[in-house]
């Protein structure tokens, strides 16, 4: 074997073993390697917890702890910039047996990826409706809205998400009211400096999915209304555009 | 002129507004630049805002240059990025390594001191100097386990990095304790061959005992204030190579920003002591 291979080889042996597999025999008498160990599963460990507080609070410390451990031995990070680590915890949590009992967990995890997505997206200025109204009675039939880079949105079929989720971001409230069981839609923007949250319906997610796929304003508006017949278009571009969900105008893909 | 740096402070999310406020002659901050690799939104305007009143060293903690592989283009890319648009005074890594087959191992790990290891560390180092488009400084490291594979002494070896990337060097004085004790050699013989004209910044920590080994192991923990033994050893340092500047490094349990002021103002008197001291004698 060639010392180029071996330093190759001594560290694949040693990052097996920091995620779970056997101590390198050279290392198996020296208690320290623990320190190593312990120390690269803290520090994915820690990054979960910070990047998924929501889900933390609602199971406590210890029990995200004992699952997100499991969850570093199948998913370790692949970027350093550990604020992005986690990216599929929602969908592992979703297939966790352990977290079956708490049905609404990963719908609560993926709330709080959105907030870490918002938080790091690129800067844009918010479209605001002045220009919008310019621009609608020029061509209205080929403008298309593209949604902000910080905006984050998601249809939660028969679960309160977001009330849970905005329940649990924020401090402790005693007073919340009883939660009541219903479909829930959750927009997180970020016109300025702090990630915002409000709820939404299923209309204004139907237009926000329109608009990502490049369909002009006209069509979201028809998926807009598929979703919810009786929805009220003006009010419902006004909602979007004060969250600062959209950023500029473009030519539609598709009409 | 822009005063030379003095003692600088790590500078945690939690103290930024008292951070910026504050103004103290070679004053400056420290930060991982992997936490600002974003694409927008308020980190690095907070960042920048800092910037624009005080010196800033990146202090970057994955670039893995004791890896067996290249450092990873991408990162290497953003990291140069953020050095273009912060302009910082100093930019340090570490002698460690944190990937392997793609996977990042947030931790800085050991590798045998090996010629080989050198040429790629070596290999490394020149190719991160290329992309940020200055040179960098390396830091030691902490040390728990014997490793039987060393050829080359770790002075030797990082005097040898030194001679062959044009980089200089971080002397963590903490680590040098950390890794005496653990390692069992003398932390005042290994401080005093150090080459004090490669240092281009120094870093004072705090340590704990091992949880279950006790004072046998010592750990490179940054959540505790700087022991008096390292503080010791720091004004040995200074006395003999001259001032540099030095970091008060906190990372766990961070304290009020009042008591790593404090840290940081016993740094700062030391450092003006021996700049004095040095006047008087030339």
């Amino acid at each position: 074997m060639s010392t180029a291979s071996s330093l190759a080889t001594f560290q694949q042996e040693f990052a097996s073993a920091l995620l779970g597999g056997a101590t390198p025999a050279a290392f198996a008498s020296q208690p320290a390697f623990s320190i190593y160990r312990n120390t690269v599963r803290k520090g994915c460990i820690d990054a979960l917890e910070a990047n998924y507080p929501a889900v933390s609070r609602i199971v406590g410390s210890e029990w995200f702890r004992g699952a997100a451990a499991l969850h570093v031995e199948q998913s370790p990070p692949t970027d350093s910039r550990l604020m992005r680590y986690g990216a599929d915890f929602a969908a592992f949590l979703d297939a966790f047996e352990a977290a079956a009992a708490v049905p609404y967990l990963p719908g609560v995890a993926r709330l709080d990826r959105f907030w870490t997505e918002a938080h790091i997206a690129a800067d844009a200025t918010p479209l605001d409706g002045e220009t919008l109204a310019r621009h609608l009675q020029e061509a209205p039939d080929t403008l298309a809205l593209t949604p902000h880079p910080a905006a984050r949105w998601a249809w939660f079929d028969e679960q309160p998400i977001f009330t849970i989720w905005q329940r649990n971001r924020a401090e402790a409230q005693s007073d919340d009211p009883e939660l009541e069981w219903h479909s829930e839609g959750a927009l997180l923007t970020r016109p300025g400096d702090n990630v915002q949250w409000c709820e939404v319906g299923c209309a204004e997610v139907a237009f926000l999915d329109a608009c990502a796929a490049g369909q002009s304003i006209g069509a979201a508006a028809e998926a807009a209304l598929t979703a919810q017949p009786d929805a009220d278009l003006s009010q419902l571009l006004a909602r979007l555009l004060r969250a600062g969900a959209f950023t500029c105008l473009t030519e539609s893909i598709s009409p | 002129m822009p005063s030379p740096l003095s003692a600088g402070l790590g500078l945690k999310p939690q103290h930024f507004d008292t951070a910026l406020a504050c103004q103290s002659e070679g004053l400056w901050f420290e930060v991982h630049p992997e936490n600002y690799m974003v694409e927008g939104g308020p980190r690095l305007r907070w960042l920048e805002a800092v910037r624009a009143s005080h010196a800033l060293s990146l202090h970057g903690v994955s670039l893995s240059l004791a890896g067996d592989q290249a450092p990873d283009p991408a990162h290497l890319q953003r990291f140069a990025a953020l050095v273009d648009r912060l302009q910082p005074a100093l930019v340090s890594e570490h002698l460690a390594w944190s990937a392997s087959d793609g996977i990042h191992l947030p931790d800085l790990l050991p590798f045998p001191r090996t010629t080989v290891a050198l040429h790629r560390i070596a290999a490394n180092i020149e190719q991160s100097q290329l992309a940020l488009g200055r040179s960098i400084a390396i830091e030691n490291p902490s040390h728990y386990l014997r490793l039987d594979a060393h050829e080359w002494d770790e002075i030797d070896f990082l005097a040898e990095l030194v001679r062959r990337t044009g980089c200089s060097l971080l002397l963590d004085v903490n680590n040098v304790h950390v890794s005496a004790r653990n390692l069992g050699f003398s932390a005042e013989a290994y401080l005093d061959r150090f080459p004090g004209e490669a240092v281009s910044e120094i870093h004072l920590a705090g340590h704990t005992p091992d949880p279950t080994l006790g004072e046998a192991l010592l750990v490179d923990s940054h959540d505790t204030p700087i022991a008096p033994e390292v503080w010791a050893l720091y004004r040995r340092t200074i006395e003999r190579i001259g001032a540099r500047p030095t970091l008060i490094e906190r990372d766990g349990n961070v304290p009020a920003f009042d008591e790593l002021w404090a840290e940081r103002s016993t740094a700062a008197a030391e450092l003006q002591r021996v700049a004095e001291a040095d006047k008087v004698v030339a």
